[in-house]
């Protein structure tokens, strides 16, 4: 008997997994298919790359000689930060379209649908990523840390954005519609980015501004970010941005499935 | 697992949303391989009570068995027993039809092999091989729709529940769908379908139910319900038409309606032969003299319009 139950947990659990592929798959199919998705999820974040490098950057004073040093981890995050908010829009998009009726009525695993969804995003953002990187370096991005840092630096970043997807998810199942998921996403993310050491140190914020941004999980990921990049002291902001990336993954994902359930 | 023949026993159903109820103590049962058409308007409880069989929603009360399986007690064992098409068709636009049927099949836990065999016959079954590798996204209404039904049974469910399969569809995608559901009945697959089409339901379902404001108001065979509820029409057309008011005021207690386009009045027959006797001796009496008189049977829409009180 406990063989039996441990060979069909076996088989649910493999069942499981394949459906998380197959949602993975046709999450990041949209991409090759729709390639402007793509092109507009890298267009973007360049264009803030160049903006902020060569307009804004002069004016900006940091601890790096090169503003552009300071600029890439904080803009890595802000790329993976914007990006999760296409997880949610893309939720109220299969929603409105009566597509998750359809694979609710399946006897497929009922988390796949919102694995399958991050996951995919979660991919994308590491190629986003990956050709960010290599566009700073072509204009002068010049990391002082070891590879070993830096890889892990991408992979934290890409664990903050899976987090932040989460959020995205249940915010796209609450309000079930894709305009409204595309505005209801941004306009959190964008005071929290600019409320952040993203683009500037935050102590040349006003105090009250500088207390909030302090304590903000995208401070303490980008600070810890730039520190692996670059080669300086990491401090406590690594664990902290752990802390904070588990904690935002376990409320956000018990939401969003809540909230799945609900629908 | 069913008893006799039953597939679907459905007892006591209700789901109210705050005050409206949108389904209230519904029961019936539907025999294995039939096709049962759930007739009704808008807001008549049809696409409330197939979300609660197909285990998308929950009832605050009453039973329903899919295939020998509770919907709330054992929700994934219906769900690998039955196939889905909603009100939208449910495809995914970035993928081609061939990979949507393929995707539906691997999240039915097919093997692959099977999965890509059943995606080849369903798509010829559909006609839609020609378009297999192209993106869903360039399916007109009508391809759109074939996909989703088709998706449905990549499963090869037991049972197919099909929500308002034609709304939307011109006339002769409506005609190319009505004919792939009457081919699944062959392969032995129970269907429910909703429609607000009585057309539809008389031309493909076995049995009737007409529902309105979430409760059953009758139910039986599309023949049944003409001949038990709707009440002959005689139909009178005259020669000269302004003879039309001549007869609408000389029957006015017979209750006629007029058709102007066609220049026919029609009088529902409540009362049998004497009735008719007497309508032909008035009319003969004041001299009108007649094109036509026709004795026939109700429309469906007519028993339709006598139930749910619209007009």
């Amino acid at each position: 008997m406990a063989e039996t139950n441990s060979h069909i947990a076996e088989q649910g659990l493999r069942w499981t997994i394949s459906d998380i592929v197959a949602m993975t798959w046709r999450g990041l199919v949209r991409y090759i298919r729709l390639p402007q998705l793509l092109v507009f999820s890298t267009i973007q974040p360049i264009l803030f790359l160049l903006l902020f490098t060569y307009v804004f950057g002069g004016a900006i004073q940091t601890t790096q000689d090169h503003y552009i040093n300071f600029l890439v981890p904080g803009i890595l995050v802000q790329i993976v930060i914007f990006g999760s908010v296409q997880t949610g829009v893309g939720l109220a998009e299969d929603l409105s379209k009566g597509l998750i009726d359809r694979l609710r009525s399946l006897p497929m695993a009922r988390s796949a649908v919102l694995m399958g969804r991050t996951l995919a995003d979660l991919v994308r953002n590491l190629f986003v990523m990956v050709l960010m990187i290599a566009v700073a370096l072509i204009i002068g991005f010049r990391p002082s840390g070891s590879i070993g840092a830096i890889v892990a630096a991408v992979f934290l970043i890409a664990s903050f954005g899976f987090a932040f997807s989460w959020v995205s998810a249940a915010i796209g199942l609450s309000v079930k519609n894709v305009e409204t998921a595309q505005v209801a996403g941004f306009i959190w993310v964008f005071p929290l980015v600019f409320a952040s050491s993203i683009f500037v140190p935050i102590e040349t914020m006003p105090s009250w501004l500088e207390a909030f941004a302090k304590i903000s999980p995208i401070t303490v990921t980008v600070n810890a970010v730039r520190a692996l990049m670059l080669g300086t002291p990491l401090g406590d902001n690594l664990w902290q941005s752990l802390v904070w990336i588990i904690g935002i993954l376990i409320d956000f994902s018990m939401l969003a499935v809540w909230r799945y359930r609900k629908i | 697992m069913e008893n006799n023949g039953i597939i679907i026993q459905i007892r006591n159903l209700s789901k109210s949303y705050g005050k409206v109820h949108a389904l209230e103590n519904v029961s019936f049962d539907v025999k294995k391989g039939v096709i049962l058409g759930l007739l009704g308007p808008n807001g008549a409880g049809k696409t409330t009570l197939v979300n609660i069989l197909t285990t998308l929603l929950r009832p605050d009360g009453g039973t329903a068995m899919v295939s020998g399986f509770d919907v709330l007690a054992n929700p994934s064992a219906v769900r690998s027993r039955i196939g889905l098409a909603g009100q939208f068709a449910a495809i995914d636009e970035n993928l081609t039809g061939r990979e949507n049927l393929e995707l539906v099949g691997t999240l039915y836990h097919l093997p692959r092999a099977i999965a890509k065999k059943r995606a080849q016959k369903l798509l010829e079954e559909f006609s839609l091989t020609d378009a297999a590798n192209r993106l869903a996204k360039t399916y007109s209404g009508g391809m759109r729709r074939r996909l989703d039904v088709a998706s449905s049974l990549i499963g090869e469910p037991e049972i197919l529940f099909l929500d308002e399969p034609t709304t939307g569809l011109d006339p002769q995608s409506r005609n190319e769908l009505w004919t792939a559901i009457e081919g699944l009945v062959n392969r032995g697959t129970t269907v429910l379908l909703t429609t607000q089409y009585l057309e539809e339901a008389d031309r493909l379902a076995d049995h009737i139910i007409i529902m309105n404001e979430g409760k059953i108001v009758a139910q039986g065979t599309a023949k049944d319900l003409k001949s038990n509820l709707g009440k002959s029409v005689l139909e009178v057309h005259v020669k000269d038409r302004q003879k039309i008011t001549t007869i609408t005021t000389l029957l006015k207690q017979f209750d006629p309606s007029v058709n102007e386009a066609v220049e026919v009045v029609t009088i529902p027959i409540t009362m049998g032969t004497q009735m008719l006797l007497e309508i032909i001796r008035q009319v003969e009496l004041a001299g009108v003299e007649l094109a036509d008189i026709e004795l026939r049977k109700p429309t469906l829409d007519e028993v339709f319009l006598t139930l749910t009180g619209k007009k």
